[in-house]
């Protein structure tokens, strides 16, 4: 009996200790909300606002996000400070002076317009991410691979099929040969042939008659001329196609670390994205939102950095060299296909979240713009624009409509 | 067979059989063509040409360097690749027009019209949109000057200061000449200056001036003023030698409410009666043009006035007689719309303008279609002020001048007497941009920038204001003039804040947001400062008339002196836009001409060839070129102001004669009109003219110009319109209207369907949409020799038909042959985007293709130039680039938007530059209708009628030119074409519009630009 009243003691104990904590627990799932809606809208408040500064995993100019609900005295503490940082430090919050000294006073922005339960959502955001970190890119690549395989394992097996045809065409051969000989062999042994038979029968092979003999001189010309003909027209195709150029930048700016390792948004730098033709390379005074408190690079130290000072000193500007050089005849527009059309940055450009020194992805020949107009489907989604194109080709056709069905590969849409 | 002994000799060389007969006598060809005469053979160049290609293709394949260089710290509103709008004022002298700047990447690339103005209601003329060009004038000083070596602000300051202080202080005289001066701010400067320097005075001078018409108000009214008058207002419209739609008054608010009265709304328009010498702009857009001397305006005005004080009960006035029907037609017809009519005369007599207020008012006129209350401020120039001055200087009683953006030894008429008084003039000083004719001469250059690198305002009415505003930092090291006043005058030099002051009186409640909108909109209206003040006519018409009969004898050649709506009065005298534009009326490009009538001149233009004259006024003899002009007066020639700049820069250099030295000063005004002591000598030296067009007539063909009368279209909209027939088996009756056969299945447009309508009466040929054109989509200046050769590169153009009577002619010599005093209609004409476009099933490289859209496409880099589209197009639209028209110093002088590093600044960047080699043509402004499109899409909204227009259509002031979707049941296109089945796609729209029609129609190329009938308003 005591042994059972020890159990029932020790279970009640520990079903107590559990119902603490889950009621410890409840605290925090009361405040920070964990519904896929919240999480999502906190990710994109977060990509908008707060990600050029601060990620979940590592310090960028500002402190890494992770379990930043937990360190700092209380949510409430979160929301005044994100509303105006300012104000709680020159309250003389301990928490939030010893921080501000932490990172060489630079002040966090203020975002007043924020309500509770916007920030919130940012937490539950962080909330998710420090919980689960980000595995997506793993099981991505792992796709990849899979396809990979397959398409491996499919020309293996044509390879052992070519194989086994060169074995047995060498058999063959090697069988033909040997039947010649015997065959031979038995002729010139047997009595009674005239000259001409004799003749037949010990006809040798001569390599110089043959490699002399007009068919093959004819065959070996023509075979010559259409491939140097086919060499040659490759080569006119390519004037001008840069694919892979990666020229050597003035500064050793790495998408890879900025795009990549910090996820700093490609609109936050690229402002023209959306709104113009031209993506835009940043000025300079982009660079120092940042880079006035971060001093010291990844890679390079502090001489890369430096010249973002330099040029602002000197009022000279960085004189980038341009990679992605379309001919003056035909007009491309950024807003167009990333914010009308809804295409990602690395449609075109490659993965440049991975490139340490950016070069050239794509061809970017008028066959390559052409094959994407065919195959792409028009983003009508919620565009008023595009209804009545859309009720017209319904009527139409059952297929989806293409960026072709909208006239994309008419020559005045880009060469005018 | 009896043999044949004749010798038959194939010419004289073999009969004699000399030496080399003989030896040619066995080669088949001539050696001439056997044996290339070039050095190179047919090998050699294809030796040539393997090995170039050879190399081209290598070195093509390591492609430059190039740089994007971002900001280094980027405008908040300035984005690379999206357009900034700026609300501006056009200022030049007196000429006024509140403008939109369009901005690409700091660079004002193309100015257009503000709808927001109650003054120009959106418009503009050739000069205006031509204006964004002078911006990049290659001949522009590049900073201050000092006794013609380049100085330093501070240094020219010094100097200046000194001298000025030094002749103030022995009250020595200071004058600031000037033409009219529009800014109050600017005055309230040059009065700050005045306050410094207390013995300044500042003249005011016009090229062309109008003072004559202020004297008779003060004669008239006893206010020394020029009202504005309201063209829409009137039914009936006299003009007697003013050319109000292109040069008098302000002709950008004529044209826009003259337009008004001319399109037909419900089937209503003005009668328009026009008396004048050379047949003007205005003149052909007349229902009734009468022909009379420059000395009879007096007489056709006082006999109008007589016909119309008997039928008033007022005792008539002296008149000489005039045999002209159409003066009593006119007045009758005055008389009927009393009240709602309006008589205007271009002289500058003041006796003459006296008979016209009188006019005027016996008609009631006053306070509907003229408002005295409204004064306009663009022609305050004084030459009574002006010729004391150049007394004065000429006699040493002037000290200092300063020209403030002026250039009278050019174009004043005693210019050359100023050069030479100028030297006895201690201390000279220049505003002036450029080096021209008057700055040439002065002490110290202190340029002036540009007008769109300037903050201004301006004042064209009372109450109504404008303001300018700098698009573009300045180029050079130039300074706003108003900042040398100030800085002159010891004052801050800062001529923005100085500006903000003088606002901050007009502004009622707080300041900036006052201040915000009134630059935002361009425009301030302030009604308040109108007053209505009754005005009574009290001038004296009998002693007038009886002046006017005495001034007047008429003599055997009179001279009329005209300003042209291209060149203007000179003053953007560098400028190609406006040199190649051809003169509306006369189609020639580059030169400056004597208009003479068939009669007097004794011969016709064949292929723009001519004789030149020698034109004698008062002992100086100017050689020009005649045009032979169908409707001058005989004995009347005419002669255009603005020519002969000798300093205007590269491109404007000796091009024709300066007539400015010509004009006269009658009576303390200055006239156009020289009656007396004009002789001219043809002579028998050859000139070949630039002209673009070279047939004057139609031919007759009903297909082409359809027009109809007013009674006519009263009756029946669809008069006058011509409906051919094709003749066929297909149908019952054996023929069938052209548009029901056609060889394709059909165009169907989904989405949009572009198409464009000319209201054929509302044109009145001014051409500014055509320089807008030219700005918009970078089409090269081609220079005068490729004019005659017949290669310009307009896209648009505006084809002057003159119609005479075709009854009785009997070959097309006859019909080529139009009348002495013809009727005129003008017909923009550019691609037609023709649904079964001749031009597409020709090229044989596909380069020109149609779109779902209706657009006719032209693919530049495809085009292989072998100009089959333009010979199979009917219209004769497609222009081949002969030449490369960029960095080719061939066409430096012509071309240096696309030749000079700065010129290269205003070309539109989403545009492409053609090369030599391809073929272009109007492209409907495919880049506004992309850009608008995409503007809808990123907002994610449909897309309206308002998003895109066509440069011709934004720049027509008259409103003729209507562009838009045709898919569109609310489009302005629609409305107007009166659309039927605008949303079923179809390629041809069901349209109730009867005066819609296509240009050949008869060959059934289903063109997606319509014009409607000129209807003519008389009997």
């Amino acid at each position: 009996m005591t042994r059972k009243s020890l159990t029932a003691r020790i279970l009640k104990t520990f079903a107590f200790t559990a119902l603490l904590a889950f009621n410890f627990a409840g605290v925090f799932a009361q405040s920070i909300p964990t519904d896929d809606a919240n999480i999502s809208n906190g990710k994109s408040l977060f990509d908008a606002n707060c990600k050029a500064c601060h990620s979940v995993e590592n310090k960028l100019v500002g402190p890494a996000l992770k379990n930043v609900y937990d360190r700092t005295p209380s949510v409430e503490w979160i929301f005044s400070f994100v509303r105006n940082s300012q104000k709680v430090i020159k309250g003389g919050d301990e928490y939030a002076v010893a921080l501000y000294n932490e990172y060489n006073k630079t002040e966090m922005t203020s975002f007043d317009s924020f309500s509770d339960e916007e920030i919130l959502d940012i937490l539950s955001f962080i909330k998710n991410e420090t919980d689960n970190p980000a595995v997506v890119e793993v099981a991505v690549a792992d796709s990849g691979d899979a396809s990979q395989n397959n398409e491996a394992v499919s020309s293996t097996y044509l390879n052992v099929i070519v194989v086994g045809l060169i074995v047995v065409l060498a058999l063959i051969f090697v069988v033909l040969i040997l039947i010649t000989t015997v065959l031979t062999k038995y002729v010139n042994n047997k009595d009674g042939l005239d000259d001409i038979d004799k003749e037949v029968v010990n006809q040798s092979f001569s390599l110089g008659a043959t490699l002399t003999s007009k068919p093959f001189m004819f065959l070996a010309v023509f075979l010559f001329t259409a491939i140097v003909f086919k060499v040659v027209i490759n080569g006119l195709f390519s004037v001008g196609v840069q694919m892979g150029y990666q020229p050597t930048q003035p500064i050793a700016f790495s998408h890879q670390i900025h795009a990549g390792q910090y996820e700093i948004d490609c609109n936050y730098c690229h402002t023209g994205v959306m709104k113009s033709k031209n993506a835009n390379i940043p000025s300079p005074n982009i660079c120092m939102n940042c880079h006035s408190a971060i001093t010291k690079g990844t890679n390079t130290g502090e001489d890369e950095i430096k010249k973002i000072y330099a040029a602002i000193e000197n009022d000279q500007p960085i004189e980038w060299v341009r990679i992605h050089n379309l001919p003056d005849l035909s007009y491309f527009n950024h807003s167009q296909h990333v914010n009308v059309g809804g295409v990602e940055c690395q449609t075109c450009h490659g993965p440049i979240e991975e490139m340490d020194v950016v070069k050239q992805q794509s061809l970017l020949t008028m066959g390559w713009c052409v094959d994407c107009h065919r195959n792409t489907e028009l983003n009508t989604k919620d565009n008023k624009y595009y209804d009545k194109l859309v009720e017209l080709h319904k009527e139409d056709s059952d297929k989806a409509l293409t960026v072709e069905d909208n006239g994309g590969l008419e020559c005045a849409k880009c060469h005018y | 067979m009896k043999d044949n002994k004749k010798t038959y000799w194939k010419g004289i060389e073999q009969l004699s059989n000399d030496a080399a007969f003989v030896k040619n006598a066995e080669s088949e060809f001539p050696e001439s063509v056997t044996q290339e005469s070039s050095e190179s053979s047919r090998r050699d160049f294809l030796k040539i040409m393997g090995f170039s290609v050879a190399a081209a293709s290598l070195a093509a394949c390591e492609a430059p360097v190039r740089k994007a260089i971002p900001y280094l710290n980027k405008p908040v509103d300035v984005d690379p690749g999206v357009a900034n709008y700026y609300a501006s004022t056009y200022l030049n002298g007196g000429d006024y027009c509140s403008v939109l700047v369009k901005t690409r990447e700091g660079r004002p690339i193309k100015v257009s019209g503000n709808k927001l103005s109650s003054v120009t209601n959106g418009g503009t003329s050739a000069q205006v949109e031509a204006s964004v060009l002078s911006l990049y004038d290659d001949a522009r000083l590049r900073g201050a000057k000092s006794k013609g070596e380049a100085s330093t602000w501070d240094q020219i300051d010094d100097s200046i200061i000194s001298e000025l202080e030094k002749i103030a202080s022995n009250d020595g005289n200071i004058r600031i000449v000037s033409n009219t001066v529009l800014s109050p701010s600017t005055l309230k400067s040059i009065e700050d200056f005045k306050t410094k320097y207390p013995t300044t005075e500042h003249v005011m001078y016009d090229q062309v001036s109008m003072s004559g018409m202020a004297i008779a108000n003060e004669r008239s009214f006893g206010t020394k003023i020029i009202p504005s008058y309201d063209f829409s207002k009137a039914e009936v419209i006299v003009g007697v030698g003013a050319d109000f739609l292109s040069t008098w008054g302000a002709p950008i608010e004529n044209t826009y409410q003259y337009a008004q009265t001319r399109k037909l709304k419900d089937k209503k328009m003005s009668r328009h009666f026009q008396f004048e010498s050379n047949l003007t702009l205005t003149g052909s857009n007349a229902d009734y043009r009468s022909m009379i001397k420059p000395s009879e305006e007096g007489s056709v005005l006082a006999n109008i006035y007589n016909i119309l004080a008997s039928k008033a009960g007022v005792p008539a006035v002296k008149a000489n007689k005039i045999d002209k029907e159409t003066i009593s037609k006119a007045a009758n017809d005055l008389w009927k719309a009393k009240g709602k009519s309006l008589v205007v005369a271009g002289s500058n007599d003041p006796s003459i303008q006296v008979v016209v207020n009188a006019i005027n008012n016996l008609l009631g006129n006053y306070g509907s279609t003229i408002d005295l209350n409204t004064p306009v401020n663009y022609r305050k120039g004084d030459e009574a002020i002006m010729d004391a001055f150049i007394n004065d200087a000429s006699s040493g009683k002037v000290a200092a001048v300063i020209f403030f953006n002026a250039n009278p030894v050019y174009d004043y008429y005693q210019g050359e007497k100023l050069a030479a008084a100028l030297s006895k003039v201690a201390l000279k000083i220049s505003t002036s941009s450029v080096e021209d004719e008057t700055a040439s001469l002065v002490d110290y250059i202190a340029p002036d920038n540009h007008y769109l690198e300037s903050w201004n305002d301006a004042s064209p009415k009372k109450g109504h204001y404008s303001l300018a505003q700098p698009t573009i930092t300045p180029i050079f090291k130039t300074r706003q003039a108003q900042s040398s006043f100030l800085i002159w005058s010891d004052n801050d030099g800062d001529y923005f804040k100085y500006l903000q002051n003088n606002w901050k009186e007009k502004s009622t409640g707080s300041f900036q947001p006052f201040w915000d909108k009134a630059l935002h909109d361009g425009v301030y209206n302030n009604a308040s400062e109108i007053e209505n003040v009754e005005y009574e006519f009290v001038g004296d018409v009998n002693s007038e008339a009886n002046a006017i009969s005495s001034n007047y004898k008429s003599g055997d050649v009179e001279l009329m002196i005209y300003e042209k709506s291209t060149i203007g009065n000179g003053s953007q005298g560098n400028n190609p836009l406006l040199h190649e534009l051809p003169d509306p009326i006369t189609k020639a490009t580059w030169d400056n001409y004597i208009t003479m009538s068939v009669a007097d001149a004794g011969f016709r233009l064949d292929d723009a060839k001519t004789k030149t004259a020698n034109v004698t006024v008062g002992g100086e003899t100017i050689n020009l070129p005649i045009m032979v002009q169908p409707g001058q007066a005989s004995g009347t020639i005419g002669i255009a102001l603005g020519y002969g700049r000798t300093s205007a820069g590269r491109v404007g250099d000796n091009i024709g004669k300066n007539i400015y030295p010509l004009l006269v000063n009658v009576n303390g005004t200055q006239s156009l009109r020289i009656s007396k002591g004009v002789s001219v000598e043809v002579t028998e030296e050859v000139h070949q003219l630039a002209q673009t067009q070279t047939q004057n007539t139609f031919m007759g063909r009903e297909t082409i110009i359809q027009e109809a009368t007013l009674e006519e279209f009263k009756k029946d909209e669809g008069a006058g319109r011509f409906h051919p027939h094709v003749a066929t088996w297909q149908s019952e009756s054996g023929q069938v209207k052209p548009e029901e056969l056609t060889l394709w299945k059909g165009h169907e447009y989904n989405g949009h369907h572009w198409g464009l309508t000319i209201d054929m009466n509302a044109c009145n040929g001014c051409s500014a949409c055509v320089v807008a054109c030219n700005v918009e989509n970078n089409i090269p200046m081609v220079g005068k020799q490729e004019i005659i050769n017949r290669r310009e590169m307009t896209w648009l153009r505006i084809d002057r038909y003159y119609s005479s009577a075709t009854d009785d002619v009997t070959d097309y010599a006859e019909m080529e042959k139009s009348a002495e005093n013809p009727e005129v209609v003008f017909q923009p004409m550019m691609c037609q985007h023709c649904n079964n476009a001749p031009c597409e099933t020709v090229c044989p490289v596909a380069a020109t293709t149609h779109s779902t859209e209706g657009l006719n496409q032209m693919v530049y880099n495809r085009c292989i130039g072998t100009r089959y589209c333009a010979n199979n197009c009917p219209y004769k639209v497609r222009r081949f680039n002969w030449f490369k028209y960029h960095d080719n110093d061939q066409f430096a002088d012509a071309n240096p938007q696309m030749n000079t590093e700065i010129g290269k600044m205003v070309l539109n960047p989403d545009v492409t530059v053609r090369s030599r080699g391809v073929m272009e043509k109007c492209s409907f402004c495919v880049q506004r209708i992309q850009s608008g499109k995409l503007e809808a899409k990123k907002d994610r909204r449909e897309l309206e009628d308002s998003d895109i227009t066509t440069a011709c259509a934004a720049a027509c002031t008259a409103g003729a030119i209507t562009f838009g979707d045709m898919n569109n049941a609310k489009s302005e296109i629609s409305n107007l074409m009166k659309i039927e089945d605008a949303e079923k796609g179809k390629e041809i729209k069901i349209m109730k519009n009867k005066r819609a029609y296509h240009v050949l129609e008869e060959i059934g190329v289903r063109p997606n630009v319509f014009y409607l009938t000129k209807i003519r308003n008389k009997a």
